[in-house]
């Protein structure tokens, strides 16, 4: 598999919502946070609409919630920076890579199947 | 094998919860352990203790209860997912000054490392979300 290389991570963060609407997005970030704080390495995969936690000049939700751009901003100060976004994902919503706040990789459907394959530990939300 | 579940259902709400304690038990009937069920996201629902479900449907906090008393599985609540969802054991309902309280052993409030841990080190953590 190409592109895929680098430090293996322990962890696979895999994030499928959106940020604003439900905690998933952020719940999910609090796993990989925890983790990166006892010292695993942690990579985060944004599929489907979780791609839309990257997009740029988020605020907080509407309804009380914090929203999560805060959050991922801080994610290189718990080194998580082995940041991951479904290529098919971002065809579909017509965004770009250079669209997104935080540097990312694009994975193809088929890195996708290798990358969860070779993670020693998988977390969906 | 040893085995570990993160419910991220609520009770009654979507067949995450049933499912997985469906899976939980298929697992002790094969011979493998499970070491623990971790309790995320909505799933943390499934610790109250107040749980009163109408006597034809399962109880399913009282199924979890068999499960620890008869194999040993440990019932693990994320204590930050918990609180912010009115889910408060004895010494926490104490602490934030709030008249009774809603999780009791053997639920116990924990932190997200132990879900790290949990999935580290078994041979397989299994996910049941809605």
């Amino acid at each position: 598999m190409n592109n895929l290389s680098g430090p293996v991570s322990e962890l696979l963060v895999i994030l499928r919502h959106a940020p604003h609407g439900s905690s998933w997005l952020r719940e999910g970030l609090d796993a990989a946070l925890v983790a990166a704080a006892f010292g695993r390495r942690v990579s985060l995969l944004f599929m489907g609409e979780g791609v839309t936690a990257l997009c740029r000049h988020q605020g907080p939700g509407p309804l009380g919630q914090k929203g999560t751009a805060a959050t991922l901003e801080m994610l290189e100060m718990y080194d998580i920076d082995s940041l991951w976004v479904e290529m098919a994902a971002l065809e579909r919503l017509g965004l770009y890579t250079e669209d997104l706040m935080l540097p990312t990789q694009p994975v193809s459907s088929d890195q996708l199947a290798a990358m969860v394959a070779a993670a020693p530990l998988v977390l969906t939300f | 094998m040893r085995y570990a579940i993160l419910l991220l259902g609520a009770p009654y709400s979507s067949q995450a919860s049933h499912s997985a304690l469906r899976f939980a038990q298929a697992l002790v009937a094969r011979g493998h352990r499970l070491e623990a069920v971790f309790f995320y996201h909505d799933g943390v629902q499934n610790a109250a203790r107040l749980m009163s479900p109408p006597q034809d449907e399962p109880h399913l906090a009282d199924v979890w209860r068999r499960l620890h008393a008869e194999h040993s599985v440990a019932l693990l609540v994320c204590i930050a997912t918990a609180l912010r969802r009115g889910l408060l054991d004895e010494k926490e309902a104490a602490r934030h000054g709030k008249l009774g309280h809603s999780v009791a052993a053997p639920f116990e409030l924990t932190g997200l490392g132990q879900l790290i841990d949990l999935g580290l080190s078994c041979d397989r953590l299994v996910t049941f979300a809605p």
